[in-house]
Order: structure tokens, then sequence, then C-alpha cells
């Protein structure tokens, strides 16, 4: 699906405008950070990017074609907040790898949750997880799709250790697989240990897209910086 | 006080003996309220899912009045079947006046927009929660809606138990269009109303007693599947 193409991106919420003229180009696979402070974009940027919402002007280009259907079917979304149906853990992943009409039996099931570790709480109710175990079914779900592009919206936020380690694990082994995973965190040690890349939006803008090596050590922009150094950036 | 005693006493015996008339007006009852329920979630169901999964302009005074619709006075309702049904009414040719159809009629009237309400506030409140997900997977809104329904699903069985728990217990509308005729359109509360108004008060409190445990019993199974809901985290 690469590369992707992001020209003079525009979007306006209820109380404003949200992302304001963003230009940028994803070409290789990897692990792009989308970073910035709070209200900076960052989870509208990844909806945008996914179709979840619609563009105001500007256009999105995955290897040189707008969003559609198929396309959005080639990518995965993992929420901050995992929706999870209220089924068991079981028929939560059974559902979605019916909707694309990929075998669904139980040892299909059962390896994908090996994966994440939840392979022993298999029939339980998904929503008697605890919250790292729910996001966790949810990246199993992610993943059963096989996705291209893998879309994580600050996917370890107030998780816990374990599940923090084995989110990170699995996007390493995304990368490994050549899948492009865009990772949306305010984390900064989080970001140092996945990143490839690293996109810094303040309100609404791209104030850099550099290598996470350059980020990190040679950030160019002020808000960059003291976003780097802990600083509360407004 | 000693009426009393005796009425309660031959009340009971009425009902542990399955007394043949008494048993025929709780049949017509539970029948009339059963189909009645059962045509009302056939309407109500996907009416109450559509409100509550689209938007459309005028989508609130839908909303609007399908609530004030919940608080209809069942002898309104009695009033306008009646109206319909009778001789001069546009439906008269069909003769249904003063039959069980034209309760079932009535009672459907009066629980469709309750089953309405209901499923659409619960359907509407899950699609909220699930929308972004449904989204992004690309599902079709024949899935989304199944999807709803299956996950609502013991929700959307205490919004039946509650639509009987109405039927039953309605009085107003079956007495103006059915016309309360003994073995024929005579059901629990008609004959609890005219039983009373004779002084046969042993029958009435028979009905009365079964009325009740009939309340009790929806009550509890309603209870009951909540309280599955919950333990399960389906609900």
């Amino acid at each position: 699906m690469l590369p992707l193409i992001v020209e003079n991106l525009r979007f306006t919420g209820q109380h404003g405008p949200i992302i304001k003229g963003v230009n940028f180009s994803l070409n290789d696979a990897g692990v792009t950070v989308v970073m910035g402070p709070n209200g900076a974009g960052k989870s509208v940027l990844l909806r945008l990017l996914h179709g979840l919402l619609k563009v105001n002007s500007g256009q999105i280009l995955w290897n040189g074609t707008g969003l559609n259907e198929a396309l959005r079917k080639r990518q995965s979304l993992l929420f901050q907040r995992p929706v999870l149906l209220r089924r068991s853990v079981l028929a939560n992943l059974r559902f979605v790898l019916k909707q694309r009409h990929i075998s669904a039996d139980d040892e299909t099931c059962l390896n994908l949750l090996s994966r994440v570790q939840l392979d022993h709480v298999a029939y339980r109710s998904a929503r008697h997880l605890s919250g790292g175990e729910q996001q966790r079914l949810a990246l199993a779900r992610s993943l059963a799709l096989k996705p291209e592009v893998l879309l994580m919206d600050e996917p370890a936020a107030s998780l816990d250790p374990v599940s923090t380690k084995m989110i990170e694990t699995i996007v390493r082994d995304q990368r490994a697989n050549n899948t492009k995973v865009i990772f949306v965190t305010h984390d900064v040690s989080q970001a140092h240990r996945v990143a490839d890349d690293v996109l810094f939006l303040h309100h609404g803008e791209v104030l850099e897209h550099t290598s996470a090596s350059t980020f990190f050590e040679q950030p160019q922009s002020t808000q960059a910086r003291q976003y780097l150094s802990g600083e509360i950036v407004v | 006080m000693q009426d009393f005693a005796e009425s309660f006493s031959l009340a009971f015996s009425l009902v542990w003996s399955f007394d043949a008339h008494l048993m025929e007006i709780v049949w017509l009852s539970v029948r009339v309220s059963i189909t009645a329920v059962i045509i009302a979630l056939i309407i109500g169901f996907p009416l109450g899912a559509a409100l509550g999964m689209t938007r459309f302009p005028g989508r609130q005074v839908i909303i609007v009045l399908v609530n004030a619709l919940m608080g209809l006075p069942p002898v309104v309702v009695g009033l306008l079947v009646y109206i319909m049904l009778s001789n001069a009414g546009p439906f008269g040719w069909l003769r249904l006046l003063y039959s069980p159809t034209a309760m079932i009629i009535a009672q459907t009237v009066l629980i469709t927009p309750i089953v309405t309400a209901l499923t659409r506030e619960i359907v509407e409140q899950l699609h909220q929660e699930y929308d972004e997900f449904f989204k992004s997977l690309c599902i079709s809104p024949g899935q989304v809606l199944a999807t709803l329904l299956w996950d609502a699903r013991y929700n959307l069985i205490t919004v039946a138990l509650a639509g009987f728990g109405r039927a039953i217990a309605e009085v107003g509308a079956v007495i103006i269009v059915g016309g309360n005729i003994n073995h024929l359109t005579r059901v629990m509360t008609t004959a609890i109303a005219l039983e009373t108004s004779k002084g046969d008060l042993a029958l009435a409190l028979a009905l009365g007693i079964i009325l009740m445990g009939l309340a009790l019993a929806v009550n509890a199974l309603v209870m009951g599947f909540r309280s599955t809901a919950r333990s399960t985290a389906f609900g």
C-alpha cells in the first residue's frame, strides 16, 4: 500500500480546525511513531488515514490511490480503548475472521490467542478481562486480519508493563514481516523503543518528520525539544 | 370479613382445581397477549433498531412521537380501534369487532411504541459503542443490525417481557373492542372488573391471584435475564 502521500490535509472538528494543512509521505515499511502533546491531532490524523473521518480538503494517497473500501480492508486500526463485542474472547476473534471470510476454526483462533497469551481465557467473556488483556485481544483481532498497514492509537496507554511489553514485541514482529505500523503515542521512552521514524505534530501541523535517531538526538523545533525534555508544551 | 375469607378460600380452590371456566379465561388472556407481543416485536424490533442506527432529518421528531406513544391511554386506543373496526369505520367490512383479533390489534397498538422506544434506546447505545469498530471493519448495514440485535439479546428479551406485562394487565382497550363476551372475548382483566361489579369476588380473586402470579413471574424473568446479562458481561 506504500508509499503513503498526504498533501495539504485539513480537517475541522466541531470546535475548530484540528488538522491544518499537513504534508508528509511514508515510503518504507517499519514503524512510524506519531508524537505530540495532547490536542495535537494525532488520533484524528490516524482516523483520517484510515477513512473513519472525512477530510475537508487535501488528499491521502495510498500507493497513488485515494482511500476506498478495498484499501481500508487491507488496514487495521487498534483503538486506544478497545471495542469488544458482548461475547466470549474466542467469539470476538471469530467475528472479525468471519467478516473477512478467513477460516475461523478453533485451532486458528486459539493459535492467534496464544500469540497474545489469552488462549487460557478463550471461553471467558471478553468484558471480564483486565484492561491489558482487552487490549491484547483487540490486537489479536487486528493481527487476525493480516493487515498491510497497522494503525495503533496509543495502544499501551495506561496498560500494565506485561501487556505493554507484549504489544511492543508484536509491533517489532510486524515490522519484521514488512507490515507498515503507524503508532500514536505520547510516551517518549516507548517511542524510543519502537520508532523507525517520527512524525511530530503540534496544533494540527507537522513540525518534524525525521528518522527516530535524528528526532531524539537533534530535534529541530523548539516544541519538540521542550516535549522531549519533559516540559509542558501548550 | 367472613365473606372475604370465604371468597379467598373459594378463589384458591378454583385455582387449585384448574376450574374449566377460569382456565378458559386465563388461556384466552395469555393467547391474546402473546400474539400481540409477537406482532409488536416483529414491528418494533426492526423499527427501533433502524431508529437507533440511522440518522436522518426528522429522526428526533419520530423519537419524540414514539416516546409519547408509550404513554397512550388504553381507553383512547380502544376507542380508536373501535372506530376503525366498527361497521361505520374503514375496516368495518372485516367484521372483527368483539373478537379476540380486535383485542390483539388494540394490544399491539399499545405495545408497539413501547417495544420500538426501548429497542431504539438499547440499540442506539450499543451502536454508539461499536460504531467506529464496525466502520473500521467495513461491515454492511445488515451485518451491523444483526450483530447489534444479537449482542443486545438479553436486553431485548426484557423488552419483550415488559411488553407482555403491559399487555396481560391491560383492561381499558380490550373491554371496548372485545366487549367482554363470555366464552369469546372475556379475559382476566375484563372478567375481574365484571365479577367484582357483580359481587362474585371468588372468581375475581382467583383471576387476580393468577394475574399477580403472572406479573411476578414476568418480573422474576426480567430480573433473571438482567442478572445473567450482568454476570456474563453480555448486558
